[in-house]
């Protein structure tokens, strides 16, 4: 690790005046940048920290949806929306291991956009809104591909807020090491209309399997989609899984998270 | 009715209130004043030629105190290794040099190129990044097979990369091909014993002083065996006798082996003390010990076993490549020769055995001893021959084995690979294993899993090891460059209490506990009235160290002995004292009686005489009481047992369940049956990580794809199912005065096979039975493969 200065703005108009200047780096939980600058892969010169803003922090339900800060971490989205969006809570109460949740936040975790990383498939199935200091984004808009967001230089998330489905389930199967998604199904139904995304199998990041969302708004049931093929071209090929197995898995996750959706 | 002190107790492990209390202390925690750090500079590349370094700009960084790369290590030894290997042909082995720092050339991805000491640890790094290093980059051989078929040559002076080709017994060989030719059954199959990676809890550190008052170094360091060290790193390295060199191995979390060998972090860190007149330390990160510690296994098998048509054993052939990576590390050679080779009869009778081991140089990590070393490579490739004969013969996976037994009657039994086991009942460690594993109730388990989806397996293994190692003449005759023997020294105290010193290591073991509860059994007093003492040369006497599951064999002997020696001069004393004749001097519960009267003296009361030796014979007897021994054992121990495993598997995707795992095991006497059955639960966990989750994965460009743990899965609580284990058959061992066995290694040894041998079973009832094999670890993505096939 070099040398860095850490910030710990109180409110968003310092903090975002903070990451104006030059080699600033925005961290919220740092479960992923502190690894990285451990590894001296990253060298910011100063760190603005976003969790000690109490504006950005918290779960707060109104009338169909759940609007999340994005500082709060992972375990806390895991008790807090336990009744409110099931599915989301138990994507949340899996992510990585209790040291991981009591740090790592949603924002971070949106904004970082690992290809395997949970959230990005909740928020995109999800249809959410992704709230910056400067403007908003719909889940789609905002994820581009392998760890890039619509985000801007020195822009941040705020808050995310989910529309509360009428049913959804997020179905992950673990990487043995990291337990990271091998791949991640999430699966929405909200007013008849079916949305599925899916984390940890393409090349290009997170994305919706549509034919198998205009398949299940017809038929919301596993067979609606026995019929589909998910094509192996352009997904991930690694030590844990090649391309076919995880095309496979997509489809599996998918009739599973139909299965249990509630 | 069990025991609360002594011999048979379930004492609570003394060590674990400073463990888990945060309070040991480990080699990271020692600091010395005025101590430097240093960084190594090492290869990113798995083969190239060093064209220059240029160290100018780092070494001008102020606190930089100095940059040694292997030009400063020209005229030191290079690190050695233990055990010479003869070839089928006679001839030594191909011994390449393995100096402390690159010369010339780098052969694997973490070989060392400069060390940079600076007065901090980060200091160090940063002027590291100010090396220019230019590396002509040379093809990489990763591959055992293209590396004995003509692929770039590891080492250019040795001319090939086969380090030997060895036969054993080579004189059998004829009459083995013979035998197999002409079996009415030869079942085949090839197998890769998975590459591991140790992950010791503790990462690997050295700090390195150097005394200037009296010209001694000090080396503290992360080992398994502090006094092997101090030989190997004195006579062959550094050139320092051993009477000026200590080395202390303190607190040490977790070796499996990996803690074993001198490492050349070990050998940098004193020889840059005694230059710099200041202490160096280097602590390992976790990525470097990923490409730094000895890896384990890396076997690639062909076996065939021939059988007669009642599923009777006639033969066994099998040929291995045994991966050596770029050096020979410590003990490398005698892991797939004579910790593998002999192990090749199993509990059974075969009467004809044959091996080929070929060891072969790659730009890899040197591979060396893990966790049963040698012997789990050999109990995975038999057992599961033994049940792809079984399904091919169609005779129960049990059935075929218990016809095969060695017979309790049999021993002790010479095997044809050289090998004589004093003793051992195999059908009472598998009835045992019948009863705990329920396999009754197979069937209705069988049943449920069906009923929700998956494919259920039973699969199950006997093994049999070798270990207490070892008798040194023996061990002299096969190429061993070390005695094998263990050292203990008993002070007792003027006061009574007891110092117990030992050249065995405790690095998780529980020895703080287990020695003194064999001391308070024969001295019947308190085990708290008894400390050991270990891991410091300055305090022990000579000892060889902890591996090869030989602690309480051997160096739990050596105390029997010493304390036998203690026993009979304090009989003397006591004689003495109640002025009678030591003959008839009886010693039990901590009371010396006159047979046949009512004199008694207590244990402290000698003592005391024994240092205030007032009324004393001082004419015939020396005052004190403290006696050394020295134990050679005669024979290995031979723990063996059946284990047992039922794992659901998910069709649809591939994953594994272990749903249950049973070990009925024969350690011979115990000495603490909780330690025994934490030993047995560690070896298994350790077991299914070889089996489901762990693998050390090269790319053909040598880098170590699997080099952290986002991508090298070690085995977690929530992996791991409840286990039953079970200690109760019981043939002590006939050669040492214990009775015990080696108990550190089993579960290493024998879960493997048990859990692919399930998933085959898993697969096989639920229609896969073209499945025959998979090579481990059994990952989703593995297994969905093999049913895709």
């Amino acid at each position: 690790m070099y040398d860095f200065a850490v910030e710990r703005p109180t409110n968003l108009d310092d903090a975002s005046r903070l990451l104006a200047k030059d080699e600033t780096q925005v961290i919220a939980g740092g479960q992923t940048l502190i690894p990285t600058m451990k590894s001296r892969l990253a060298s910011p010169k100063t760190l603005v920290s976003l969790t000690g803003i109490d504006e950005i922090k918290g779960v707060s339900p109104s009338q169909g949806s759940v609007t999340i800060g994005a500082a709060t971490r992972h375990v806390d989205v895991a008790n807090e929306t336990r009744t409110l969006y099931p599915a989301l809570a138990s994507l949340a109460a899996n992510i990585g291991d209790p040291a991981v949740r009591n740090r790592g936040t949603i924002g971070g975790s949106l904004a970082n956009n690992d290809p395997s990383a949970c959230y990005p498939a909740a928020a995109l199935a999800g249809d959410a809104e992704i709230k910056t200091q400067e403007c908003s984004y719909s889940a789609d808009d905002f994820f581009c591909g392998l760890f890039e967001t619509a985000l801007s230089e020195g822009e941040f998330i705020t808050e995310i807020r989910f529309p509360i489905p009428d049913r959804a389930s997020y179905q992950k199967f673990e990487q043995p090491a990291s337990r990271f998604a091998l791949v991640g199904v999430f699966v929405t139904q909200k007013s008849g209309q079916v949305r599925v995304a899916v984390t940890g199998a393409s090349e290009e990041g997170v994305y919706r399997w549509k034919e198998a969302e205009q398949a299940l708004s017809d038929d919301f049931r596993r067979e609606a989609i026995a019929d589909l093929i998910v094509p192996a071209e352009g997904k991930i090929v690694d030590i844990h899984g090649s391309a076919a197995y995880r095309a496979h898995l997509v489809k599996v996750l998918t009739g599973r998270a139909v299965d249990s959706a509630h | 009715m069990p025991k609360d002190f002594g011999f048979g107790a379930s004492s609570k492990r003394r060590e674990d209130v400073r463990f888990l209390t945060g309070n040991g202390r480990y080699t990271d925690d020692i600091n010395v004043y005025g101590q430097a750090y240093v960084h190594f500079l090492r290869s990113d590349v798995a083969h190239g030629t060093i064209k220059s370094i240029n160290t100018e700009r780092a070494a001008a960084h102020p606190a930089v105190l100095r940059i040694f790369t292997g030009a400063d290590f020209a005229s030191v030894g290079g690190l050695p290794c233990g055990w010479q290997v003869t070839d089928r042909f006679g001839e030594p082995m191909k011994e390449p040099a393995h100096p402390v720092l690159a010369q010339g050339k780098v052969r694997h991805v973490g070989d060392p190129i400069a060390a940079i000491v600076a007065e901090s640890a980060a200091e160090a790094r940063d002027a590291a990044e100010m090396i220019e290093v230019d590396i002509e980059e040379l093809p990489a051989v990763i591959d055992m097979r293209a590396a004995l078929d003509g692929g770039p040559l590891v080492h250019d002076d040795l001319e090939t990369n086969l380090c030997y080709d060895w036969g054993f017994i080579e004189d059998n060989k004829d009459e083995v091909d013979a035998a197999i030719k002409k079996a009415p059954h030869v079942t085949r199959l090839d197998l890769t014993n998975n590459r591991l990676v140790p992950n010791a809890m503790e990462p690997r550190v050295a700090v390195g002083d150097y005394n200037s008052s009296n010209d001694e170094s000090i080396l503290y360091t992360t080992s398994q065996n502090p006094h092997v060290i101090r030989l190997l790193m004195g006579a062959f390295v550094l050139s320092i006798p051993e009477h000026k060199l200590r080395v202390v191995a303190p607190d040490v979390g977790g070796g499996f082996g990996s803690k074993i060998f001198h490492y050349a972090e070990e050998a940098f860190c004193t020889f840059a003390a005694r230059e710099l007149k200041r202490a160096v330390k280097w602590t390992a990160s976790r990525s470097e010990s990923f490409i730094t510690d000895a890896h384990g296994r890396d076997h690639v098998t062909t076996i065939e076993l021939a059988l007669d048509h009642d599923g009777n054993f006639i033969a066994i052939r099998t040929s291995t490549l045994a991966n050596m990576g770029a050096y020979l590390s410590t003990f490398s050679t005698s892991v797939p020769t004579w910790l593998h080779g002999t192990l090749m009869a199993g509990n059974y009778v075969t009467p004809l055995i044959y091996v080929n081991v070929k060891a072969v140089f790659t730009n890899t990590v040197p591979v060396d001893a893990y966790r049963g070393a040698g012997r789990p490579e050999a109990t995975f490739q038999l057992e599961r021959v033994i049940d792809k004969a079984a399904r091919e013969l169609g005779i129960d996976p049990i059935e075929i084995r218990r016809r095969n037994f060695i017979a309790k009657d049999q021993f002790p039994y010479a095997t044809p690979v050289a090998l004589e086991y004093d003793t051992g009942d195999y059908h009472a460690t598998m009835d045992k294993l019948e009863e705990i594993a329920d396999l009754k109730g197979f069937d209705n388990r069988l049943a449920q899993s069906k009923s929700k989806g998956k494919l259920r397996g039973l699969g199950l293994n006997c093994y049999i090891e070798a270990c207490g190692l070892a008798p040194s003449n023996l061990v002299g005759q096969l190429g061993a460059r070390a005695g094998l023997y263990e050292s203990a020294t008993l002070r007792v105290n003027a006061t009574g209490s007891v110092t117990v010193m030992t050249g065995s290591h405790s690095h998780g073991q529980g020895h703080e506990t287990t020695f003194p509860q064999v001391v308070s059994e024969m001295l019947g007093i308190a085990e708290d009235q008894i400390n050991l003492q270990h891991g410091d040369t300055a305090n022990t006497p000579m000892g060889m160290g902890t591996y090869g599951s030989r602690s309480i064999a051997v160096g739990g002997s050596a105390i029997l002995r010493a304390t036998e020696k203690i026993i009979a001069k304090a009989k003397k004393i006591a004689a003495h004292l109640m002025e009678a004749s030591a003959d008839d001097v009886e010693f039990s519960d901590g009371t010396f009686r006159v047979a046949g009267t009512d004199k008694e003296v207590a244990w402290a009361d000698v003592c005391l005489a024994a240092y205030v030796p007032h009324n004393y014979p001082l004419t015939e007897l020396e005052p004190g009481l403290e006696e050394t021994a020295f134990y050679d054992p005669t024979n290995f121990t031979y723990p063996a047992g059946a284990y047992a495993c039922e794992v659901e598997v998910d069709p649809e995707t591939g994953k594994v369940d272990i749903c249950s795992f049973a070990a009925a095991d024969d350690f011979g006497r115990i000495v603490n049956p909780m330690v025994v059955d934490g030993q047995v639960h560690g070896g298994i966990a350790q077991g299914i990580g070889q089996a489901m989750l762990e693998s050390a994965i090269y790319d053909e460009d040598g880098q170590l794809l699997s080099g952290s743990y986002m991508d090298y899965a070690m085995p977690r609580a929530d992996d791991l199912p409840s286990m039953v284990v079970d200690h109760s058959c019981q043939t002590p061992c006939t050669h040492n005065p214990l009775g015990v066995k080696g108990c550190g290694e089993a579960g290493a040894i024998g879960s493997p096979p048990a859990i692919v041998n399930a998933v085959i079973d898993a697969l096989s009832r639920g229609g896969y039975s073209h499945v025959d094999h998979i090579d481990m670890p059994l990952s989703p993505h593995r297994v969905w493969e093999a049913i895709q096939t």
